[in-house]
């Protein structure tokens, strides 16, 4: 058994059924990032794991123990919370030693633990400050160290980095993993930006209305969605129509042309299916022969171009709809102009066929 | 004109409040004929009754103090944090004793807890002094739950509450150790206001027959020529200190607000 276990959880405020049937098993150590739109339910599931909100149904276990109707003192958790939740009465080094003060750890001991959670989040001289006198990066960080100080078993975090400006949201990402690997501690990451929980995490949970749609690895989830929304949330995705016409080889046309896909389908003979492609595998051709030649390819005019710096973001108008496709930047070859004639082509293999 | 007006009131108000202050004050140093001196306080101060009452009141305030900031703050921080659909109503419950006459109040108590009542506090004196402390608590509820209400409004109650409990802590470990330290100016400000209630109160001692300042002071009035004087400035004084401690309490406590 994995070891924080989460099965079958229910949660339902009223009528309105929250979390439905939600299972998951974290191992220890594993980094796992609970990701979807807004209401989905990814703060209920993670109040449920602290023990501040009380499942309808299901179970939660911690290294084979279960903690389900455990209070929130009682469960050894760390949290960290997206508004930060310092004490504003207390400095940075006597909130970071709260746990262990209620724990009962001697004046001493606590001294040094708090030190050396200072210096782990790199504010090793903050210790007598206040917290209003620190910066939202620098607080966040502090409530880190207060949540990880008293060796809790799990660590979850709500949304951490929401409240601050980009930058410091890209690097605290890297500073919490690497803080993360270096204590071996299994955390639950919150987050609805897909970004986050894609470099951040070893699996994520994509989560729609109350259900786990998928749970895999990064790579996994980007590029094998299990479901359409899955494709449809996480990244950027075009969606072309087909018509089947041999299901059992993954035969397809698109626009009347043929397309060998890379897997076979479940649909019949002549269904149409709905085709999902990530920006990146599609291409662009300034030939625009190819078309006539018999090769897979549309005919496409550029309807926009957004330069982004290392990636060049490209809206295409086809028969089939606007198609965007990202270019790599190279200084030799300037991107293509609106409303350049071009043909787009991309490989059977690449598509996502969207169930 | 109208600056002249303006200052014609104002110098109005002024002498309308602060001259039969200054009279009082002169008239309570001319207790030795011909000439000013501190004798009506001396002799105040030297009257084993008002050191009797005047202890007993500031102990009764004390403890009613403490008695309302135990009852106060757990009750404002769980209807806060757990049943907000209550706070008009607590809202309503504690302004009644701003608009129910004390003597009311106190009549209802000695019927529903008389010698031969289900629990007969008037019984013994120190049944009779709990009752007071409660009478009291209840005159002091509309200052200490506003108060209190007002320190809770300004901190993220639900979240450090949630924050202490993921750390390990217990309701009493986070009310004594977040809640309490968060609020204590505003708390300090509810006991200010209740001492300065207590110390003066006169209709629930007299009716209970407790020996507290407030009746001593009517009986002084009546009995005395200078030393009434001496002890309503003296009260005057106090009450005053409390008004600017409660300033102090305020100011000392930017030290730990959010600047933001
Ligand atoms: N205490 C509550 N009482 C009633 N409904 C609630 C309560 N807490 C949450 N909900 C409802 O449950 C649903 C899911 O809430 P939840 O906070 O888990 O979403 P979320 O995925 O964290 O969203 P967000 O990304 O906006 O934080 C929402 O529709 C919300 O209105
Ligand atoms: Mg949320």
């Amino acid at each position: 058994m994995a070891y924080l276990d989460l099965s079958g959880l229910q949660k339902s405020f009223g009528a309105n059924q929250v979390v439905k049937s939600f299972d998951l098993g974290v191992a220890k150590g594993e980094f796992v990032s609970l990701l979807g739109p807004s209401g989905c339910g990814k703060t209920t599931v993670l109040r449920m794991v602290a023990g501040f909100e009380t499942p309808t149904a299901g179970a939660i276990r911690i290294d084979g123990q279960d903690v389900t109707g455990q209070r929130p003192n009682q469960r050894n958790i760390g949290m960290v919370f997206q508004a930060y939740a310092l004490f504003p009465n207390l400095t940075v080094a006597q909130n970071v030693g709260f746990g262990l003060k209620i724990a009962g750890v001697s004046a001493k001991e606590t001294a040094d633990r708090v030190a050396e959670m200072l210096a782990l989040i790199g504010l090793p001289e903050m210790g007598a400050r206040y917290p209003f006198q620190l910066s939202g990066g620098q607080q966040q960080r502090v409530a880190l160290a207060r949540a990880l100080a008293p060796r809790p078993r799990v660590l979850l975090l709500d949304e951490p980095l929401s409240a601050l400006d980009a930058k410091i949201r890209v690097s605290l990402r890297s500073e919490i993993r690497d803080i993360q690997r270096k204590l071996g501690i299994t955390t639950i990451f919150v987050t609805h930006d897909q970004e986050e929980a894609l470099s951040m995490s070893d699996r994520v949970v994509v989560m729609n209305g109350g259900r786990a749609d998928q749970v895999g690895a990064p790579f996994e989830i980007y590029n094998h969605p299990a479901t359409r929304f899955v494709a449809q949330f996480v990244g950027t995705l075009n969606t072309l129509d087909a018509v089947v016409t041999n299901a059992a080889r993954g035969e397809v046309t698109v626009q009347g042309q043929p397309l060998q896909l890379g897997q076979a389908i479940a649909a019949g003979q002549g269904a149409t299916v709905g085709l999902a492609l990530r920006p990146e595998v599609v291409h662009l051709e300034a030939d625009t022969a190819l078309i006539s030649r018999g090769d897979f390819a549309l005919a496409a005019r550029i309807a926009s171009v957004d330069f982004l710096g290392a990636v060049i973001r490209v809206k295409a108008q086809t028969a089939a709809g606007v198609i965007a496709l990202d270019l790599f930047n190279r200084p030799d070859a300037p991107p293509p102009p609106v409303g350049a004639e071009m043909a787009l082509r991309f490989r059977g293999q690449d598509v996502i066929v969207l169930g | 004109m109208k600056r002249i007006l303006s200052w014609a009131t104002i110098g109005f108000a002024v002498v309308y409040f602060f001259l039969p202050l200054v009279g009082m004050l002169e008239f309570s140093l001319k207790m030795r004929r011909g000439e000013y001196s501190l004798d009506a306080y001396r002799s105040v101060m030297g009257d084993p009754q008002f050191q009797a009452t005047f202890g007993y009141s500031v102990l009764m305030a004390c403890l009613t103090i403490v008695f309302g900031v135990l009852v106060v703050v757990p009750t404002v921080f769980w209807v806060r944090l757990k049943l907000p659909r209550l706070r008009p109503f607590m809202e309503f419950i504690t302004l009644l004793p701003l608009v129910i006459p004390p003597i009311v109040i106190v009549f209802g108590y000695i019927r529903l807890f008389n010698t031969s009542s289900w629990l007969p506090l008037t019984g013994s004196a120190l049944g009779t002094d709990f009752l007071l402390m409660c009478g009291y608590a209840v005159l002091a509820l509309p200052y200490m739950y506003r108060a209190v209400d007002t320190g809770l409004a300004a901190i993220d109650l639900a979240t450090l509450t949630e924050a202490a409990q993921s750390l390990g802590a217990g309701w009493i470990t986070v009310l004594a150790r977040v809640i309490l330290p968060n609020v204590l100016v505003a708390v300090l400000s509810g006991a200010f206001l209740t001492f300065a209630i207590v110390i003066g109160e006169y209709v629930f001692a007299a009716l209970l027959d407790r020996p507290a300042f407030g009746p001593y002071l009517v009986w002084a009035g009546g009995n005395k020529a200078y030393e009434p004087a001496a002890l309503a400035v003296m009260t005057f004084a106090l009450t005053w200190a409390c008004m600017m401690l409660i300033q102090l309490a305020t100011k000392f406590s930017k030290h730990t607000r959010m600047p933001r």
